[in-house]
């Protein structure tokens, strides 16, 4: 029996889904990035110059308010270029790899034989602390608290997601360090939530020191945010953690050999790739190296992350720092002739106000065109039938666009994340910003707060 | 389509701001918005969006309603022909309901577009697609002999008081639609009501009363049967009469997902307890009309499906739906049946919940509130 079975939610049927087949991408000499703005409410202090050299693990930056947190490289290489944007915001820190890739060491040990204090600063000065996230606001883990649980799920429901399972395959013995240091973080336990729809993987299931939850449904059945809210629901002033399974064997294997190797797998999919599959790679590469030629021609939007959640990055950008996936969709910036009073055989919608209900089974290509103009909100309960949690979406958004702090507290905003009501935006027929409108409510509350 | 695409981008330049034609930008958005979907992509948050927009849904809505259109252009010439004792062709028939209908289509679309784009220009907004609805609604529930500057003042006074004054479609309280039927009831009750309107062109010695007249008089002998009723040959509002009509709309508005099901369904059991509490309590001929008939008479049916359902001003919770609901139909029949000045119920059922929708949400989310605190002190 699943102990969370949903029936609110999505799949959306994208074309593009990876292919199960592993390939090494390139990664000498090329470049990397770590960018501050993938922390929402980080404020980063620069730590070295441009043009220095550093290895793996060596720190880039660390935050303004928790100088202990530090940001640092994937690769060993030269710190080519810091990026700023408007009103000298920085943007990304661009290190090229030379190829060598060596590692700065820290301390190594079986987290179980080390203490609380000095797995929590391995941890802070490898740079795999900002990987742990908080709700409420699904920001950086404050290190200065101690969660009441930390939770990871095993598996993602959002579109075309890459399938763990097949990523975390050969990565049983890290998985399990990593699981044994998040032990040290917390009184709390450790919840691993697992698909019910299908048997995970071995190194999901023989993982020690877990507690086992599974859970059914559309996305975002596959959601921390929803699992939080359905087995440890956060009240005022408490905090859960949550992190995903490949980063856990990433701090696994700083534990294991005391280097920062951020190495990871991600899925490249989207309907504009001409062959989606999975391929090795190291957290930060440029989405570039890693599309090459493998991408059809056309105008598009290159995604780090998925269609729901994830950054839109230029072609020459890169892969975000929580991101395990690339998608590449058509950009559809253009006018589409009645395209309100046609049938819609080729139009993915919720509603059956498309003809495309004809075809269930179909797989959709879709662009990042909004497909009509911005409106007030008007029709009800479109949200409510893709968020699985006992919350009232568009009160908690009202609340938060007239900033009634109290209201919002009241409505249940510790509990959600942006990817939680991702969906509400996808389905939305008023193009409203969720995400965006989400986000300013927490920024608000973590100024009201302090 | 390409031709089309020239001229709107030929004209463009004119209508954006410190061109010549600057007043005209809402209207030329909104011609430019109807030919082509614009070509603006995700800017934050979710990089797919379903292809549903405002456009798509009222046309849905619309759609659902030309059934109960095309039925009562029919019922209009078949009725004109039966108080005249003459038959005709089924051409015939809808053909002088057709030139009978289309001049109020025609008022409302042109009044109530016209000050939404004279409004959204005032602003600096997009036009809104609220009146698509609200501008078919309206002819569908007047009588069929009104006089056309009614029906231009009605959907004014709906425009301008009922939702611009609110900020616009999205804002509004009251129904629109309603809000320009209520207006032409209270001000001009001689031309909404009695045996003269609802027959077009009747002959004098020809009862036009409607069923629902007849039921309020407790004339309840002269109730047509229900086969008559559910097909809608029986005079009333020109979309109202029938509910084979109504039923179709029903039918693809909650197909579509569009129209709430939750709302035309607690309405019908509120319809239905309140007639049989009647039935029970019965003390004169008009409380004895069966639940059923009730249902089946004067604007009910096409009230609860086309009306109560407007998601701006109905309820927006679940809950609140099932609630908001049912209260329509019970107080639709209870003021139907018990109160003697209006033979109809519907309209004023639905304007006074329009009201209290907010507060029904607001306990509602009370509810929701209540349920997160208490979870804190079952652990605690």
């Amino acid at each position: 029996m699943p102990q969370i079975k949903i029936k609110k939610g999505l799949n959306i049927p994208l074309k593009g889904q990876a292919e199960k087949i592993l390939s090494q991408g390139k990664t000498e000499g090329e470049l990397f990035a770590i960018k501050p703005t993938d922390f929402p409410s980080l404020v980063p202090k620069v730590a070295i110059k441009e043009g220095e050299t550093v290895k793996a693990g060596d720190t880039l930056f660390y935050s303004k308010y928790y100088p202990e947190v530090k940001f640092t490289s994937p690769v060993s290489g030269i710190l080519k270029e810091i990026n700023r944007g408007e009103r000298r915001k920085i943007l990304e820190f661009i290190v090229e790899s030379d190829g060598k890739q060596e590692y700065k060491k820290f301390e190594a040990g079986n987290p179980d034989d080390l203490s609380s204090e000095k797995v929590k600063e391995i941890l802070l000065s490898s740079g795999t602390w900002p990987m742990l996230r908080q709700r409420p606001f699904d920001i950086i883990a404050n290190p200065e608290t101690s969660p009441k649980a930390i939770f990871i799920s095993a598996f993602d429901t959002s579109p075309m997601a890459p399938d763990y399972d097949f990523i975390m395959n050969d990565m049983a013995v890290d998985f399990q360090y990593g699981i044994s240091a998040l032990k040290k973080l917390t009184t709390g336990n450790i919840n691993l939530v697992t698909s019910a729809e299908y048997s995970q993987s071995k190194v999901f299931l023989n993982a020690k020191g877990v507690d086992f939850h599974t859970s059914k449904g559309p996305h975002p059945a596959g959601n921390v945010g929803v699992h939080i809210h359905h087995l440890n629901p956060i009240n005022k002033g408490e905090v859960v953690w949550h992190i995903n399974p490949q980063d856990v064997a990433i701090i696994g294997r700083l534990f294991k050999t005391g280097t920062f190797d951020a190495r990871k797998t991600i899925a490249v999919t989207g309907s504009e790739v001409l062959k989606p599959a999975y391929i090795k790679t190291i957290s930060g590469i440029c989405i570039n190296a890693v599309l090459e030629k493998n991408v059809t021609e056309g105008n598009h939007r290159y995604i780090s992350g998925n269609v729901l959640t994830g950054k839109k990055v230029d072609k020459k950008g890169f892969l975000g720092y929580y991101s395990n996936q690339i998608t590449v969709i058509p950009e559809g910036d253009e006018y589409e002739f009645m395209g309100w009073a046609l049938p819609g055989i080729n139009k993915f919608s919720k509603s059956r106000a498309f003809f495309s209900w004809l075809m269930p089974d179909k797989e959709y290509k879709m662009n990042a065109n909004l497909h009509g103009g911005e409106r007030p909100f008007t029709f009800s309960e479109e949200y409510e039938k893709v968020l699985p949690m006992d919350i009232l979406p568009v009160h908690l958004l009202k609340a938060i666009i007239v900033e009634d702090i109290d209201l919002m507290e009241q409505l249940g905003i510790y509990e959600v994340g942006e990817e939680d009501l991702a969906l509400c935006e996808f389905v939305c027929t008023s193009k409203i910003e969720v995400q965006k409108i989400l986000r300013q409510g927490f920024n608000l509350m973590i100024k009201e707060l302090g | 389509m390409k031709f089309i695409r020239k001229q709107l981008d030929n004209i463009k330049p004119q209508v954006q701001k410190g061109g010549k034609l600057q007043a005209f930008h809402s209207f030329y958005d909104a011609i430019e918005t109807l030919f082509f979907v614009p070509k603006k992509t995700s800017a934050s948050g979710v990089h797919v969006h379903d292809p549903i927009d405002s456009k798509r849904s009222m046309i849905i809505v619309v759609l659902a309603m030309i059934p109960a259109l095309l039925f009562g252009m029919w019922n209009v010439g078949y009725q004109h022909f039966l108080s005249l004792g003459e038959t005709a062709e089924l051409w015939t028939t809808f053909l002088y309901g057709f030139t009978k209908v289309l001049p109020l289509i025609v008022v409302s679309y042109g009044v109530g577009l016209t000050i939404e784009i004279i409004v959204a220009q005032m602003r600096g907004h997009e036009v809104k697609e609220g009146f698509f609805v609200s501008g078919m609604l309206i002819p569908l529930i007047v009588p069929v002999d009104v006089p056309l500057w009614m029906v231009a003042v009605a959907t004014a006074f709906a425009v301008i008081i009922g939702v611009e004054a609110f900020g616009g479609a999205g804002m509004n309280v009251l129904n629109p639609a309603l809000t320009a039927r209520a207006f032409l009831f209270f001000a001009y009750p001689s031309h909404m009501s009695g045996d003269a309107v609802w027959i077009a062109e009747k002959a004098d010695g020809f009862s036009g009363a409607t069923p629902l007249a007849e039921s309020a008089a407790g004339n309840i002998q002269n109730l047509p049967s229900m086969v008559e009723m559910f097909f809608g040959t029986i005079p009333g509002s020109i979309g109202e009469t029938s509910a084979l009509a109504i039923l179709i709309g029903a039918f693809i508005l909650i197909y579509t997902g569009i129209g709430s099901w939750k709302i035309m369904l607690s309405g019908v059991i509120g319809g239905l307890v309140m007639g049989l509490l009647l039935n029970v309590f019965a003390v004169n001929p008009s409380m004895e009309v069966p639940a059923i008939h009730q249902l089946l008479l004067g604007g009910f049916a096409f009230g609860i499906v086309f009306m109560a359902t407007d998601p701006v001003s109905a309820a927006q919770t679940s809950t609140g739906k099932y609630i908001y609901g049912f209260l329509i139909g019970f107080l639709a029949i209870l003021i139907r049946v018990l109160n003697p000045a209006y033979p109809e119920g519907v309209m004023l059922a639905i304007l006074l919940m329009n009201v209290f929708a907010p507060l029904i949400d607001h306990y509602v989310v009370q509810a929701n509130i209540k349920r997160r605190l208490k979870r804190v002190t079952v652990k605690a």
